[in-house]
């Protein structure tokens, strides 16, 4: 028997959740001996307010809909990638040298040619963890855990022995070619008539995000793989006795878990600094859990959870610009939205299914 | 020689130093995980543990109200990560990882309210520091070659909490395989439905875990800000927490083999730092990012068992529900 409307379930506990975030998080301002709600206006007008702070949103956001994805598909399959800061280092590199090595003679075919780099190198740098989680039980968790502190070392060292141009103190590559410059938002939407800020770094990667999630929409409830990842993530002995194969599963959903991270950085690297930096990641890989435990692990509640952190990532950039709080307000927030919609959601959900037990008994 | 011996001598005195708070914060995981709560939430306590240590140890100017302190902020985190992974049965992993973000986050928002200094404390001077400590008797040893030197420059003239981290060795042996407490905290870690038809509290036992968890994270917290730095800085805690993670994992969560793989990622850390050192006595270059990634390669290699299984604490991870 269900203990709660499906509705409750999907809407009413994340929402309760995120208020009790927002409420701690107001207190934290209060904390430090600021407004809270002068903080949440010019959050809101910075981010909000004007297309260039819609610009910077979206471009955030973008980044948060691949890792979130790829945290979502792993956790349909019971699994928790927390590699996709390191898968999206990786996708980063792989980015870097199609852009860099082949010759591309316009941004479309850039585009797919990049989304494939970032794709493998971001699935292989998860294929390692998912054949040890698969044939050595070894923990998912500790080894993509460290799997991102290897691939921080290993960018490091080919950023500053291998892809540095000679000439550049910058551990960096070389500026990408010009032909593979992704059009950005106001490049897209001039021809349509509507302004976009000129400044702001939201590019056409925003809609292969959201293809993405189409994707995983489609590959996790209409076809059989999709179905197999959730029978494998709900009970693995009986997706076992019903012929499915773990080791194949597991595998094969952290390939996908790993590509959609290492896609992330077609946004940051191809689309906005058009070379591959240093920490060109900034923890978005982490925000993924955030958005995924927020999203439901639902395609759609990703892109929702996604634009909610582009706006919270912005917001706190603009007033860590204006004001005395620092950057790292979002840091709290961040945790805080992990906190109560992933590790204490049975703190709203027990007394939650309580009531609503109540009520029927009412009723009946 | 004589070039080689001092060498050595400094880098193991180093070792030593990088070595305090992994050791700290890997036992501080072996309770915890012994007791079958999955702690990666390590990092944040620490780093949260450093930052109060600092700001009580500089307003009030003395390093042991500091440390008080360091292990209050750790304890608060370890009682959230309790109510969360025992009370709410939520998913320990995810807790930690909400921990550690906290810490990161808070520490900075806090730092910069009362300092203002872009998320740091002012250095500590003085009382707000644990001082080095000189053992006895090293006048009349000083002059025995080979020993002296070992006993005055390697082995005396540490904090006091450097001492008291590897006094933790034995003693958390002593604890885990030689009291009823720890029988008990052992079992509860592989099987907590026979503790518990043996009437004996699963929930109280954890929590017993995870309160001792989160005093040692804490002085290995106080320890990285008043005794091997003068002072907090944001993100210092710099990945140890994790590092101690991949140490518990490579000793299986063993006391005495938790002391030997935190004094081998220290000493991976004290060469990253010298890399003069290898290349003037091997003739080769070894890349920092190498040293630094070792340990994480190293416990990657021993997860995967090709040395040896890795195998957690059975119960591990999982929620204790009593009525099934």
């Amino acid at each position: 028997m269900q203990k709660m409307p499906v509705w409750a379930d999907v809407v009413l506990i994340p929402l309760i959740s995120l208020i009790l975030a927002a409420i701690l998080s107001a207190l934290v301002i209060l904390g430090i001996g600021e407004d809270p709600i002068a903080a949440v206006k010019m959050m809101v007008s910075g981010s909000l307010g004007s297309t260039y702070g819609w610009g910077y949103t979206l471009y955030y956001a973008t980044n948060f809909m691949f890792t979130g994805l790829a945290v979502a598909v792993a956790f349909h399959a019971r699994m928790f990638n927390i590699g996709g800061e390191g898968q999206a280092m990786l996708g980063g590199l792989g980015v870097a040298l199609v852009a860099l090595y082949i010759p591309w003679p316009h941004w479309t075919l850039a585009l797919i040619g990049c989304t494939f780099g970032a794709a493998i190198l971001g699935a292989a740098w998860a294929y390692i963890p998912a054949v040890l989680q698969a044939k050595r039980g070894s923990h998912i968790v500790i080894t993509t855990i460290m799997f991102n502190f290897i691939a921080a070392a290993l960018l490091n060292y080919i950023l500053v022995n291998i892809l540095r141009p000679p000439s550049s103190m910058d551990p960096a590559t070389a500026a990408f070619p010009a032909s593979t410059h992704l059009p950005t938002l106001h490049e897209l939407l001039l021809p349509l008539g509507i302004k976009f800020s000129k400044a702001a770094p939201a590019n056409v990667t925003l809609i292969v995000a959201l293809l993405a999630a189409v994707f995983v929409w489609v590959l996790i409830w209409r076809t059989k793989l999709g179905y197999a990842i959730r029978a494998f993530g709900h009970s693995e002995s009986a997706a076992k006795y019903a012929g499915i194969n773990p080791v194949k599963i597991t595998v094969v959903s952290m390939l996908i878990s790993g590509g959609l991270a290492g896609m992330m950085s077609i946004n940051t690297t191809l689309g906005e600094s058009e070379r591959l930096i240093l920490n060109s990641t900034e923890g978005a890989g982490f925000i993924g859990i955030a958005v995924a435990l927020m999203g439901r692990s639902h395609p759609f509640g990703v892109v929702l959870a996604s634009i909610l952190f582009g706006f919270l990532y912005q917001g706190g950039a603009e007033l860590a610009l204006w004001t005395s709080i620092p950057r790292e307000l979002i840091v709290v927030i961040q945790a805080l939205v992990i906190l109560f919609t992933g590790a204490l959601d049975n703190m709203v959900r027990m007394p939650l299914e309580k009531i609503f037990l109540a009520l029927r008994r009412k009723e009946g | 020689m004589f070039d080689i011996f001092n060498d050595l001598l400094t880098v193991f005195d180093s070792t030593l130093r990088l070595s305090t708070p992994l050791l700290l914060a890997c036992l501080a995981g072996l309770f915890s995980e012994r007791a079958g709560i999955f702690d990666i939430g390590l990092e944040g306590k620490m780093l949260a543990a450093a930052f109060f240590s600092a700001a009580v140890a500089y307003a009030s100017g003395s390093v042991w109200l500091g440390l008080l302190a360091g292990i209050a902020a750790s304890l608060v985190l370890s009682i959230l990560h309790g109510l969360a992974s025992i009370t709410f049965r939520g998913n320990q992993l995810i807790s930690g990882v909400a921990i550690n973000f906290l810490a990161a986050g808070m520490t900075v928002l806090v730092a910069q309210s009362w300092f203002k200094q872009g998320g740091r404390t002012p250095s500590l001077i003085g009382g707000a520091r644990f001082e080095s400590v000189d053992l006895p008797f090293l006048e009349p040893l000083a002059g025995i070659p080979v020993f002296g030197p070992i006993y005055g420059e390697l082995v005396s003239g540490h904090s006091i909490l450097v001492y008291l981290a590897l006094a933790c060795v034995p003693l958390t042996w002593w604890v885990l395989y030689r009291t009823r407490f720890g029988l008990r905290l052992r079992a509860v870690g592989e099987a907590p439905e026979a503790v518990d038809t043996a009437g004996i509290s699963v929930v109280a036992l954890r929590y017993w875990a995870v309160i001792i968890c989160g005093v040692l994270c804490g002085i290995a917290g106080a320890y990285m800000a008043t005794a091997l730095q003068a002072g907090f800085v944001k993100d210092m805690s710099a990945g140890r927490g994790y590092i101690a993670l991949a140490a518990l994992i490579f000793a299986k969560w063993r006391p005495w083999y938790a002391l030997y793989s935190c004094l081998l990622f220290g000493f991976l850390q004290a060469l990253a730092l010298r890399p003069d050192m290898i290349e003037r006595y091997f003739g080769f270059k070894v890349q920092v990012q190498l040293l630094d990634a070792l340990p994480y390669i190293l416990t990657v290699i021993i997860l995967a068992g090709f040395v040896g299984k890795a195998i957690p604490p059975r119960a591990g991870g999982e929620p204790y529900v009593k009525e099934r």
